[in-house]
């Protein structure tokens, strides 16, 4: 079963299967496959047979919204009206949202039928999805390998089947990283393209939603849906999204691609070099022209993301207080008492480290030194970027430095597992718009490739990931356990 | 840089989390290797770099002064840990 | 205590007379059931996020150009972070550097003759904590967010005052200024207008400021005074008896008229500021700012220097009739009826009106007696049909609701008795009844014609017209 949305929609139109019978079918692979994955932590069968007989209904009456009768998965930091929305720590296991983000409520304008909710590492803080207060989730490729982080649920419910497409978040490569260690396709858009509201917090200047899908053509349906100005987003893009389905099909011939050389230098698997450059030669067969770019600071991304997202997330999680929803400790003797252990008990090692660094970093007389030094950081590192796309259409490189790990690989050195973001967090500082596609495998496990493109070029990412999906089927292979 | 224990503990109390008296040396290990990383920023010189707040550089738009919401305190205290008469409960805080 | 000088600042939060709260589309309306106009944002439910209210920033730009202040092209909204469960995200969002109103002042008068500029560091807009309820369960306390997301201007004056005295009257002219630009209704009983005094104490001639305590919980003019003086003398005790002051927050106790050291407060803060990434920096445009200053009533200080300049009216007095918005307006209301009688009715509304109003503790909006109501009292002074002794008398009955001036004349037969023939007999009878003091005038005690006129006049009911009386009086003694 390796259906993809613009199949299940042409299915659902014509009238080939029902709403109920293709939801159906994924919920039995759910129930299938989910305790060996653990993709799934919340599996909403009720809610989706529910939307799907809707669906039903509706296509029956001829009423066909973009997305009208299509299962999908969405990451659990997504708030959920009446449906436990956890972002897989413990503080939030008894929370069930009161009302919908904003991605959700455009999902159900569109139609779309909600399977359930994707495990994660905690708060999105993770690049292994090892950081969940539900366990980890595996790599359909090889279980014994982590999906990557932090929405390694949703990447693995696409490359296992559970889930046509799903929803992510991406703070600093988290849609991307576990799409290229899963072998789907996955995009970032530009900081402000989907609205945040109903979007638990991490890092608030750097988080953004985005979809995943075997295709970047479905993955053009999911962001259509996403995308758009929102009121109750002050950091909402006032900018009309294009039809990304049309903008596809236009070929790559002329486009100017830049390979940032510090992309390709020392740290880099010389294995996912090749690979990458195979899919090189590939684009310019299709008539892109390749060029050498350079990004001098990405270096200092990695220490310039961790200060500002931790920063961020010391203060965005204050509110996990045990006083109005949430984890609240048992018999607390004082105020002091209630907050400390109801955040003590109720968050993880990994949320507590950012939460301390981010304190420190905040806290009197280290302010200039690490958050106004990261700020001026950050502006350096877009400026690499503008200077860059005065040159070139887009920037092309690996996703990943390495192939999905083993589980427990990295899990006692918190910095080796930093290091996993370094070709992707860069743009989440610049704001830029990114994808991963598969373009191979090393040793069995997905290669991703990741397209940068210039502020609120989504189209014309998936206009390239396309035009190379269209003479590769990478994005088609399916793990043989999940066929 | 290179965290003491006490730091830890100032740390935690200021971010108000419980860390198991066990565990102290073990965070101030792991957040003194994350500091580490963190220094590498002073590798380069960024002084009269404006700083950078939000990726685009946009400005705030402003909302009309109406109010659209409505009461939905039975909603939202449904998920509520203590509530009594409508309020929020929390251990008596002395001022 | 003369070799000691105190030095104060004030930080003010002024609630703003939004509609919504500042960063959601909530009610700001006061006394509704706990928790019922707290939405997700104001609870800070995961995920929400807050959009700024444009009433708020208009409000703050008109305050920003009523104080002469700086207004920068662009201003940052920062995190504030602490734990208070009042406080449901954790964080305030307030505003740290680039606050929307920069260096600013105001005059203050103090006393009469006095006036004193006074310096406002600056103004910045910021969301208000909800409530924590103590007496409602035995072990517990009670959050009510209800309040939580209001916005507030707060106000900081820079060091400027230098007794409890003009602590005061500048209180009560940033109070009436706010209120004349109808952006904070200026109830201190429901917390709409609040004051945080900052007091230190130093030797005179000594140019180190002193370590300050910030007195909080002060919801009167009365109470600032009473805090500012209590807390003067208990750190110049302090200081005299070899201690020194500690920097503290101090909580006013106006039952016990006392300051005592908040506890809970003690812990050094770090309140990690940062700038807020979910709001973005607020840009404000000259176009912005010139419509807001052209769209700014006459102000106190405008109104104050038209009513001198034009009404020739005393300073001191202009001073007085344009402090409160209300008092101004009530003014203008009967100046209109009665132009010529600018003086008459600056004094009665200085003098017995507000002495009414203060006894019977209500505002001069809530007066019994209209502007015109005072117009045609001073109107019938003015064509002698009662005397100003009379107008007393008519005044309280005009207080006590029987009527109109008019009225309570012809009712009363209060009318003036200008009969010249009555007046004549009146006095006759006076002079006859008093040969010595007649003797006594004639021999030059001129001072005893006043005892003649209180006489007639006594004999009159008060009615004889004063002017009148005397005149004839002169005439017949001479005789």
């Amino acid at each position: 079963m390796a259906a993809s949305i613009t199949e299940i929609k042409r299915g659902l139109n014509k009238g080939e299967f029902s709403s109920v019978e293709i939801t159906q079918d994924y919920l039995a692979r759910i129930a299938r496959h989910n305790p060996a994955l653990n993709c799934f932590i919340s599996v909403t069968d009720e809610i989706a047979l529910e939307q799907a007989r809707a669906a039903d209904a509706a296509l029956a009456k001829g009423e066909v919204a973009p997305l009208t009768g299509v299962p999908l998965a969405h990451k659990d930091l997504f708030c959920t009206d009446g449906v436990k929305t956890t972002c897989a720590s413990r503080i939030l296991d008894n929370f069930i949202a009161p009302y919908d983000a904003t991605v959700i409520e455009n999902f159900k304008r569109d139609g779309a039928v909600m399977l359930g909710k994707t495990n994660m590492d905690e708060f999105a803080m993770g690049s292994s999805n090892e950081n969940s207060s539900y366990g980890n989730v595996a790599n359909p490729w090889n279980t014994e390998h982590v999906p990557g982080g932090s929405s390694g649920g949703s990447a693995a419910a696409v490359a296992a089947g559970l889930a046509p497409g799903a929803t992510g978040t991406d703070t600093g490569g988290s849609i991307r990283q576990p799409a290229a260690l899963c072998g789907v396709t996955g995009i970032k858009p530009t900081y402000g393209r989907v609205s945040r509201y109903g979007m638990i917090a991490y890092g608030s200047s750097l988080d953004q939603g985005g979809p995943f899908a075997r295709s970047a053509e479905d993955c053009a349906l999911l962001l259509q849906t996403m995308s758009g100005f929102d009121g109750r987003d002050s950091t909402s893009a006032e900018q009309p999204a294009p039809d990304y389905s049309g903008a596809l099909g236009q070929g790559i011939e002329g486009l100017k691609i830049g390979l940032p050389k510090e992309y390709f230098a020392d740290g880099l698997d010389g294995r996912i070099a090749g690979v990458i450059e195979t899919a090189i030669d590939e684009l310019r067969k299709l008539g892109a022209e390749i060029v050498d770019v350079s990004l001098p600071n990405t270096g200092l991304s990695i220490p310039t993301y961790y200060v500002i997202a931790m920063a961020e997330c010391s203060s965005n999680l204050s509110r996990f207080d045990g006083v109005r929803f949430g984890h609240r400790c048992e018999h607390p003797v004082d105020l002091e008492d209630l907050y400390k252990r109801s955040r003590g008990e109720g968050f993880g090692a990994e949320v507590k480290r950012r939460i301390m660094i981010g304190t420190y970093a905040l806290s009197a007389g280290y302010y200039d030194a690490y958050y106004l030094k990261a700020q001026q950081l950050r502006r350096m590192i877009k400026q690499d970027f503008q200077q860059a796309f005065d040159d070139v259409d887009l920037i092309l490189g690996p996703t990943t430095p390495e192939t999905a790990f083993k589980i427990g690989a990295k899990t006692d050195d918190p910095v080796s597992m930093y290091l996993q973001d370094i070709y992707t967090i860069s743009l989440n500082l610049a704001g830029l718009p990114g994808m991963s596609l598969p373009v191979g495998f090393s040793d069995g496990l997905p290669v991703g490739m990741q397209l940068i493109g210039n502020y609120f070029d989504e189209a014309g990412l998936l206009n390239a990931a396309h035009s190379y999906q269209q003479v590769s089927d990478w994005h088609l292979q399916v793990p043989e356990a999940f066929q | 840089m290179s965290l003491k224990p006490t730091d830890v503990r100032n740390i935690a109390h200021l971010a108000r989390l419980h860390i198991d008296e066990a565990d102290i040396d073990r965070y101030a290990a792991d957040l003194s290797s994350i500091l580490d990383l963190v220094d590498q920023m002073n590798q380069i010189d960024s002084s009269g770099v404006a700083p950078l707040s939000n990726p685009l550089d946009a400005t705030q738009r402003l909302r009309d002064d109406e109010v659209t919401e409505t009461d939905q305190r039975d909603k939202f205290q449904k998920i509520a840990p203590d509530v009594e008469q409508g309020l929020y409960r929390v251990p008596k805080v002395i001022e | 205590m003369s070799e000691w000088e105190s030095v104060i600042g004030l930080e003010i939060h002024a609630q703003l007379a939004t509609k919504s709260k500042i960063f959601s589309g909530a009610s700001t309306a006061f006394g509704a059931d706990p928790n019922t106009q707290a939405c997700a944002v104001d609870l800070g439910l995961p995920g929400v996020l807050p959009v700024l209210n444009r009433a708020a920033v208009t409000m703050a730009v008109r305050f920003g150009v009523a104080i002469d202040a700086e207004i920068d092209h662009r201003s940052v909204f920062a995190r504030k972070n602490y734990f208070y469960p009042d406080l449901p995200k954790g964080y305030q969002i307030s505003q740290f550097e680039l606050p929307i109103v920069g260096k600013g002042h105001i005059f203050i008068s103090p006393a009469e003759g006095e006036h004193k500029e006074i310096g406002i560091t600056r103004a910045h807009l910021e969301e208000d904590a909800g409530k924590s309820i103590h007496d409602q369960f035995p072990d517990q306390s009670g959050i009510d967010l209800n309040r939580a997301g209001t916005p507030l201007l707060e106000i900081v004056s820079e060091p400027d005052m230098r007794s409890a005295k003009e602590a005061v009257a500048y209180a009560r002219k940033i109070h009436s200024l706010v209120r004349y630009l109808e952006i904070c209704d200026g109830n201190m009983q429901e917390g709409s207008f609040r004051c945080d005094a900052n007091v230190s104490v130093r030797r005179k001639g000594d140019q180190k400021l002193g370590i300050r305590a910030e007195l909080k919980n002060i919801n009167s003019f009365r109470f600032l005074e009473r805090a500012i003086n209590f807390e003067i003398e208990r750190q110049i005790d302090l200081i005299e008896d070899g201690g020194s002051v500690v920097q503290e927050t101090r909580l006013y106790d106006s039952e016990r008229d006392e300051t005592r050291s908040m506890r809970s407060k003690e812990e050094a803060n770090d309140y990690r500021y940062f700038p807020d990434p979910d709001l973005l920096p607020v840009a404000i445009t000259d176009e912005d700012i010139a419509a807001i200053r052209a769209s700014l009533p006459e102000l106190p200080e405008q109104k104050k220097q038209r009513y001198i300049d034009e009404l020739g009216l005393s300073d001191y007095n202009a001073e007085l009739l344009t402090a409160s918005r209300e008092t101004a307006a009530y003014f203008e209301a009967a100046l209109a009826a009665a132009p010529e009688q600018n003086a008459q009715l600056a004094n009665w509304i200085l003098g017995d009106l507000t002495g009414a109003l203060n006894k019977a503790g209500i505002d001069v909006s809530e007066s019994p007696i209209t502007p015109l109501m005072l117009t045609q009292l001073i109107s019938r002074i003015a064509d002698n049909t009662i005397s100003g002794k009379i107008a007393k008398e008519v005044f309280e009955a005009m207080w006590q609701g029987e009527g109109d001036a008019d009225g309570i004349i012809e009712a009363r037969g209060l009318k003036q008795i200008t009969d010249s023939g009555a007046i004549e007999s009146l006095i006759d009878d006076v002079i006859a009844a008093n040969p010595d003091q007649v003797e006594q005038f004639r021999a030059g005690k001129d001072k005893v014609l006043g005892f003649f006129v209180g006489q007639v006049m006594k004999q009159s009911q008060g009615k004889a017209n004063p002017g009148q009386v005397n005149a004839m009086l002169r005439e017949k003694l001479k005789s």
